[in-house]
């Protein structure tokens, strides 16, 4: 599947813009991840291992907070896009 | 929306022609363009995303713009924003958006509030206004305004930018999520550069301010679709806009049914203080460039580190041997730890993060250049760019 990697993080992921990992699950495809990109992780989790709460993860265009987080399934051909928070507007 | 008066609104005939485009559309029409009239709209800050709304709000016939604004126009904001002109620089810029705005369409009221959006501020402020839009540059303040509308029951159109990504919404309307629905919490201090810090295309604000300025004409019309419920992600580069679903959090802190956060709380202490870039704080070991200097003229052996980005040095440099931050960890071994290091960036800020790595990665001998580059610029010499 696909992972859409956002602007402010593409400098911890060898600067792509996208990643395909091979994943059955939201949290195999997060880790697939950041085992190829190391820095990626401190910015995804926190020290507890847990997903960071100013990190919002859409399986396709649906947060998976509100399906089974990273238990939820996934099938080649979706898309998980990491969307952070920005603030820029001056 | 509407506002009951005595006396009935009416347009004059000069207004009739000037909004006849609108008039002439029956998803408008005088029923909409008096609402337009009537309404009261509130955007902070007069910046890149303040720029383009205020124009459109102005030109559309919104009877009455608030501005709120502290800052002054420098030369760095005219790449962007659009409502200051060169020869604004020095100038208030709610001062200058005020001229700009009114040129456009002397029929708008600009209200113009010289203050920083405070805690102690913002709801007495919001009360008096219909819409709140956001066009502000930090998470402290982003929060603050997000929960003093729901706390006011206004709707916050709400934008943000990053070099060239956008995002824009609608928040706390009451059948909608707020800004705390999708983020609850703001990421750590220094985790997501500003503007100022990681830079921005100068098109993109006026892209993600002309669709905040769209969503705050549809809500005082009462009619299409807003994005209410919905995130636009504008990616610039790729010129791909992009839709996600947003919930309201059931949870949530603001607008939830068990709501902890009824009034407003210190913002600042909330996401861990953090406004734009600023310079590092002088500690014992940082160099001004005043020492630097004369160290370096009277022949001394300093080695001068710039932890910039390569396209940073190709805008100005002094020579310095250039390893961007992110990459010292596995690039150290390049250098010599037996030479006094003197390490530098634009402000102070990223060197000294860099010179406390070096410290701690065994170097004894490293000064971080108090105030960048741009403090080099400014007292030693003028003929290297400011930036």
């Amino acid at each position: 599947m696909k992972i859409l990697v956002p602007t402010p993080l593409r400098q911890y992921a060898g600067k792509q813009s996208a990643v395909d990992v091979p994943a059955g699950t939201v949290g195999e495809a997060l880790n697939a991840l950041t085992s190829a990109y190391p820095d990626l992780r401190r910015h995804l989790y926190s020290d507890e291992g847990k997903l960071r709460a100013f990190v919002n993860v859409y399986l396709n265009d649906d947060d998976v907070r509100y399906l089974q987080n990273e238990q939820t399934p996934v099938k080649d051909g979706d898309t998980l896009s990491i969307i952070p928070s920005i603030a820029g507007g001056r | 929306m509407t506002v009951e008066t005595e006396t009935p609104v009416t347009l004059s005939n000069d207004e009739i022609l000037r909004y006849s485009r609108h008039l002439i559309m029956p998803e408008v029409g005088m029923e909409g363009q008096l609402k337009l009239k009537q309404a009261r709209v509130l955007c902070i800050g007069a910046g890149g995303l303040g720029s383009p709304l205020t124009l459109y709000l102005a030109a559309a016939g919104v009877g009455t713009l608030g501005i709120v604004d502290f800052d002054v126009v420098d030369y760095t904001n005219l790449q962007r924003q659009i409502v200051h002109g060169t020869s604004d620089v020095g100038r208030k810029k709610l001062d200058s958006a005020a001229d700009t705005l009114q040129e456009i369409n002397p029929n708008v009221k600009i209200e113009k509030i010289e203050s920083r959006l405070t805690s102690a501020n913002a709801l007495e402020l919001f009360r008096d206004y219909d819409i709140i839009a956001d066009g502000t540059d930090n998470f402290p303040t982003r929060y603050l305004v997000n929960d003093a509308c729901v706390l006011t029951g206004k709707p916050n159109v709400y934008g943000s930018i990053f070099r060239f990504e956008g995002q824009a919404s609608v928040f706390a309307t009451e059948e909608g999520p707020c800004y705390r629905c999708l983020y609850p919490e703001p990421p750590p201090p220094g985790l997501v550069p500003s503007c100022a810090e990681g830079g921005v295309l100068g098109i993109l604000p006026g892209l993600v301010g002309v669709i905040q300025a769209t969503e705050t004409i549809k809500l005082i019309l009462g009619s299409g679709e807003p994005l209410i419920g919905r995130l636009l992600l504008v990616d610039a580069m790729g010129m791909r806009f992009r839709e996600l679903k947003l919930r309201k959090n059931p949870e949530c802190p603001v607008c939830g049914p068990n709501r902890t956060v009824t009034k407003l709380i210190d913002y600042e202490q909330f996401c861990g203080i953090r406004g734009q870039e600023e310079a590092a704080p002088v500690a014992a070991s940082d160099i001004s460039v005043e020492e630097y200097k004369q160290r370096r003229d009277r022949g001394d052996d300093l080695f001068l580190l710039d932890v910039r980005e390569p396209h940073e040095f190709s805008i100005c440099n002094l020579g310095g041997y250039l390893i961007p931050l992110n990459d010292l960890p596995k690039r150290v071994n390049e250098l010599d730890s037996s030479r006094e290091i003197v390490v530098h960036c634009k402000l102070g800020g990223r060197s000294a993060k860099a010179a406390d790595f070096l410290r701690k990665a065994g170097f004894t001998k490293v000064h971080n250049l108090a105030g960048g580059i741009n403090a080099w610029a400014e007292r030693i010499d003028p003929k290297v760019p400011k930036y």
